[in-house]
């Protein structure tokens, strides 16, 4: 319990100074990094060594090699707090943001490779260029909310309600697991496919309790969510922890089933209409 | 210093298992390779070996509801008796039916024996046209939801078979094989309330619970199923070993290589 | 020479610079309002800063206390800028703030919920009442994102990662902008009926920053260049609550909803330091007692609030002092610490993750700290400039015709200090507003034309880096120099030697500026995108340091050792930079309109 002492001021029972907060300083020391340098007809990893100190993510290995040895290492960052999805790389093969990788649980044993997202063209070095996920977002059916339930246009929802589309409202569009996604990434279907955060953008319209739009025709037929094989490497590459496959694609294949594939289903929701 | 080492892996390579990935990410799938066939290869030997399923009070769940000519007495159902091959061959169409479209069982085998992708980030082969689920054979996984109609007619008989292995000679009892069943049902129920499409039929296909009919029902069954949901692989696993593990244990006591210590 | 032809041209009714909340809003209102809107970005779309606001949005629906209301909201607004602000803009924003929120909600957005199945709203600094319209704690990125989809599905233009080297005149009239996208390092030339600039602020500016590297006082730099002028420049938010470790992510924002679920600021020493000195003007509406502060966090209606929760200016000046003296954390911050909350709630662990879920996630992921079990390490970080573009209240036009400014890199509403939460109402409302009159201006005034050689003349400057030897890290170290010297010389605390030497230190800089060189080509390269945005960044840093010095005076987010005092007259004026006819940067003192009766008259009520 904290008491007021004479003096107007409040003293806790312990001091915070004493747990969990390591004091010294910081210790510095090499290590080394593979950066693919090049564009997409030219180029080659080139191995860096800086000197890195404790608590660094990768992102500030690559800026302090920016800054002192490449000054046109072409890099995407913003926020570097993890919450805007700029940073997307490939470290040792995996994608993640390189914002959010500490340096610590990447082994030292040998240089970190870092490269660009493979599922998109290369722009220059670890940048690509995404904007056919742009392309993407612009044609999936927008949200279309029923009609206010009051007169001054506004509407009620519960908490339980919007707990689940809100999940899907975290994405903040690192395209990670466009990334990773095989059907993307190893085969191709930019055309038919919109890939995993699209459906996830889609799954968060069609769960808002407000939203009318019917969206089983676009998932199935633009959308290609059947090409998805739920092999749920999206979820694992996902930083924002979303579950994208279970509590988005998963769902919408479900309403895609209800609509083409449950002829049963059908007939006994026409009765139960009539 | 920057100094410049050989292209060692130009992007993008494409050949199958090409990856910068320095982990052993092929263990996973290896793991689940080698689980599945193990359990599938028990299961079908079980299945066909057709005696052995029965120790008073306890059949194996790989039997039930025992629905042929050969069922002791004692397990058939309603005395109906039509079916004329191994009692469980019947059942497993539904079970494996059932597992074979689960939406986790689909992601383990799809990895681990089609290699599409064999691990996250790790090319595969890319030679045939890839169709995923949209055509003959894998867009017949939509019919999941009709192997769970008929999982649940199966889980209820297994319950109640479940509450005849308590009986003996008319009288309450426990043994360990009471014991064993008991856990088999309970993995099984856990697999089963968390499947992918019970959760969308029974309230996850509502967007705005307020506006339907029973709203907290409604939402209540989709949160109990969600909590089952999100550990499906668990289940999954758990309950494949275990009703292995029980029809063993059956079989072993209905040989007499095992005696059934009764516990009450 | 450039060849013009060559260059990809644009021509929109209106031009949007900037994609943060403002520069949408604004955006789909132009759009909205049937003009041809283009929006150009600095980064890809949705990625704007805006994304890092946590808190939420205030604004007065009342939902949670029905005693709020616009004039509550006003009074407080007033109160936190310290009687500096545009009254005219407090006031429409107090009032319109509700319906931006609403509209939000009918666009897709998913607030947080009250009980009965409302928008729910939060405590926050300086707020009476619970204001904020939040979704956990990434209200931003719900906004963004909201904006984002509306836009795109209305068919508005995008030019993503495309920075505006000049804006280019017509006459008087603003008439278009020059660009480079970043991809292959073209230039782009946009020719609009009106611009808006929705820049954002000047955070890059200094060492420890919770800004990303955009924020560079583009809009600042372009409005200024273009006549426009700049006010209240020495006002900049220093954010009481950044990560102080490790060292890559100082700087890094905490948010004041910690505060507002309980958190409480503690000295080495365990003492809970901010009960030691409450300004008079707050005293009455803060908690005597801890037990009283904690009531208030849990919704208490009687409770008053507890002294974290006090305006940011003062949260951050008491920081500084505490580790001044001494008694700070071991890496030079002082203790926020919300695990305390144990000794109230039994599921305090659980009830932390839910309710701070980014804030769990960044400490565990970048400090490998839990929060619902130890203190956090914390100090003040760069966070807002009040000061930017001086624009009407109403239509947000700045001096020069067809200029228009939204956002942060407008100035007016904030005065000395901005509240937590008014900045994403401020965005909303001023983004509409700018977009309905810019669209309207456009309309009215009809095309422009674009003079070739203006274009040529700001190319030519651009390109010149390249031609010019060195080994290429010339920009990102002027950026140090700058950033080191504004850090210590023109911080929290200001000295008139210091912010003279500061004011040396710039000249030198911007000499040094004009020989920087970069290596590489125009292709995707940083060098030259930090050499492109330092002379923006050189003019935000000169204005915020010739104004620090001429307001003699302690007020809101501007301290001065040497004057620590509030001085009533000089709460008459506002300071006014602007560009004189040589192009040297001239000062002037800009009296306060003063309020209509009826304002007045909703502050002195509400005081009681």
């Amino acid at each position: 319990m904290s008491t007021v002492d004479a003096t107007g001021g409040v003293a806790a029972k312990s001091s915070p100074a004493a747990e969990g907060h390591p004091v010294a300083t910081p210790g510095q020391r090499e290590r080394s990094f593979r950066i693919w340098r090049g564009t997409a007809e030219k180029g080659e990893f080139v191995e860096y060594t800086t000197e890195v100190s404790e608590g660094m993510v990768v992102l500030d290995a690559v800026h302090q090699i920016q800054a002192e040895q490449a000054g046109d290492l072409a890099v995407r960052w913003n926020c570097k707090a993890g919450k805007c999805g700029s940073c997307s790389a490939e470290i040792n093969g995996k994608p993640r943001l390189m914002c959010m990788t500490r340096l610590s649980e990447v082994p030292d044993d040998q240089p970190a490779t870092i490269a660009p997202m493979r599922a998109f063209p290369l722009v220059r070095d670890l940048v690509t260029d995404v904007s056919w996920n742009y392309e993407v977002n612009r044609r999936i059916p927008a949200f279309q909310p029923r009609k206010p339930d009051f007169e001054d246009g506004t509407w009620r929802m519960h908490q339980f309600e919007v707990d689940r589309p809100q999940e899907m409202r975290k994405c903040i569009e690192c395209f990670l697991c466009q990334d990773v996604c095989h059907v993307l990434r190893s085969h191709g279907k930019y055309d038919g496919f919109i890939g995993p955060a699209f459906l996830v953008r889609a799954a968060a319209y069609e769960l808002h309790p407000l939203d009318t739009a019917d969206r089983a025709t676009y998932l199935k037929d633009e959308g290609g969510i059947g090409y998805c094989n739920i092999t749920k490497c999206c979820t694992e590459v996902c930083p924002e922890d979303i579950t994208i496959t279970d509590n988005a694609i998963i769902p919408l294949k479900e309403r895609v089933v209800d609509r083409y594939y449950d002829p049963i289903g059908k007939l006994v929701q026409l009765i139960k209409r009539k | 210093m920057a100094s410049s080492s050989p292209p060692l892996e130009v992007l993008p390579s494409t050949r199958l298992g090409a990856t910068q990935r320095i982990d052993h990410w092929w263990l996973a799938p290896f793991a689940v390779a080698v689980g599945l066939a193990l359990c599938g290869g028990y299961a079908t030997w079980a299945i066909f070996q057709g005696q052995n399923y029965f120790a008073e009070p306890y059949l194996s769940p790989f039997y039930s509801p025992c629905l042929s000519a050969e069922c002791p007495a004692e397990v058939r159902l309603l005395g109906i008796t039509w079916w004329p091959f191994s009692p469980a061959i019947l059942i497993m169409g539904a079970i494996l039916g059932f597992r074979g479209t689960c939406y986790y069982y689909r992601k383990a085998y799809y990895r681990a024996y089609f290699m599409d992708p064999p691990a996250c980030a790790v090319e595969e082969h890319r030679g045939s046209r890839y169709r995923g689920e949209t055509a003959f054979p894998w867009i017949l996984q939509n019919l999941h939801r009709y192997f769970l109609y008929l999982s649940i007619p199966i889980l209820a008989f297994l319950w109640y078979d479940t509450l005849l292995a308590f009986r003996f000679d008319g009288g309450f009892g426990i043994g360990v094989g009471s014991v064993v069943l008991l856990t088999n049902v309970v993995l099984l129920s856990g697999y089963l309330f968390g499947c992918h499409s019970l959760r969308h039929l029974v309230g996850g296909r509502t967007d705005c619970y307020s506006c339907s009919r029973f709203p907290e029902a409604r939402h209540g069954a989709w949160r109990i199923s969600s909590i089952f949901n999100r550990h499906h692989m668990f289940w999954a696993w758990t309950s494949l070993v275990f009703v292995c593990l029980t029809d063993l244990y059956v079989r072993l006591v209905a040989m007499g290589v095992l005696s059934d210590p009764r516990l009450i | 020479m450039t060849d013009l032809d060559s260059i990809e041209q644009y021509a929109y009714d209106v031009l949007v610079i900037g994609a943060g909340g403002a520069g949408l809003r604004a955006a789909v209102e132009a759009s909205a309002c049937g003009a041809r809107v283009g929006l150009v970005c600095k980064s890809l779309l949705g990625k704007a800063h805006t994304v890092m606001a946590e808190g939420g949005i205030a604004a007065s629906l009342a939902n949670v206390d029905e005693r709020d209301g616009w004039r509550v909201h006003f009074a407080d607004t007033m109160r936190g800028g310290q009687y500096l602000n545009s009254w005219r803009m407090a006031e429409l924003h107090a009032k319109e703030a509700p319906e931006r929120v609403r509209e939000l909600e009918a666009w897709g957005a998913l607030f947080d919920r009250t009980r009965d199945g409302r928008i729910l709203q939060r405590n926050f600094g300086g707020h009476r009442y619970p204001r904020l319209a939040h979704v956990g704690d990434r209200t931003g990125l719900e906004m963004i994102r909201v904006l984002q989809d509306h836009g795109v599905h209305q068919g508005i233009d995008v030019h993503m990662e495309c920075t505006v080297l000049e804006l280019v005149k017509d006459g008087d009239r603003v008439a278009g902008a020059v660009a480079y996208e970043r991809e292959r390092g073209l230039f782009r030339v946009f020719s609009a009926g009106a611009i808006i600039l929705a820049t954002g602020g000047i955070g890059r500016a200094f060492k420890i920053t919770s800004n990303s590297w955009e924020y560079t006082g583009d809009g600042h730099g372009l409005g200024y260049r273009a006549g426009a002028e700049l006010i209240d420049m020495e006002f900049v938010q220093f954010h009481p609550t950044g990560m102080v470790w490790p060292p890559s992510v100082r700087g890094l924002l905490v948010t004041e909803g910690v505060r507002g679920e309980g958190g409480v600021l503690l000295n080495k020493e365990g003492r809970r330091f901010m009960f030691d000195d409450v300004p008079a003007l707050y005293r009455d509406q803060t908690a005597d007692s801890p037990e009283e502060g904690w009531r208030y966090t849990q919704g208490d209606r009687e409770a008053r609030r507890p002294p974290e929760l006090l305006t940011r200016d003062h949260v951050a000046r008491c920081i500084v002092r505490e580790v001044r003296e001494g008694r700070g954390s071991p890496h030079g911050g002082v203790f926020l610490d919300i695990a305390w909350i144990n000794e109230h709630l039994s599921n305090s662990e659980e009830h932390i993750r839910r309710k701070l879920p980014s804030m769990y996630h960044q400490f565990m992921r970048l400090a490998e700290i839990d929060i619902t079990k130890v203190p956090m390490e914390i100090g003040p970080t760069t966070h807002y400039a009040m000061g930017g573009i001086r624009v009407d209240p109403d239509s947000q036009m700045s001096g020069v015709p067809g200029l228009f400014a939204a956002g942060e890199c407008a100035a007016g509403l904030h005065g000395a200090n901005r509240l937590g939460g008014n900045s994403l109402s401020d965005l909303l409302v001023f983004g509409k507003r700018a977009g309905e009159y810019a669209a309207r201006f456009a309309n009215e005034n009809g095309g422009t034309t674009i003079d070739g050689s203006e274009v040529r003349r700001s190319i030519d400057a651009a390109l010149e880096p390249f031609s010019r030897d060195g080994d290429g890290t010339g920009a990102y170290q002027l950026q140090f120099e700058l950033q080191e010297k504004m850090q210590n010389l023109a911080g929290i605390v200001r000295r008139e030697e210091e912010l003279e030497e500061a004011l040396a230190s710039i000249a030198n800089l911007s000499e040094r500026a004009q020989s920087v060189a970069v290596p590489g080509n125009r292709e995707y390269n940083p060098g030259w995108h930090t050499a492109l945005d330092l002379p923006n960044l050189l003019t935000a840093a000169e204005a915020v340091v010739r104004a620090g010095q001429a307001r003699k005076e302690s007020r809101g987010a501007h301290f001065r050792d040497d004057y620590p005092d509030k001085d009533p007259e000089s709460g008459k004026f506002n300071l006014v930079v602007r560009r004189g006819s040589d192009g040297e940067m001239v000062l002037e003192e800009r009296p306060i309109v003063p309020m209509p009766e009826a304002l007045q008259q909703i502050i002195e009520e509400q005081q009681q």
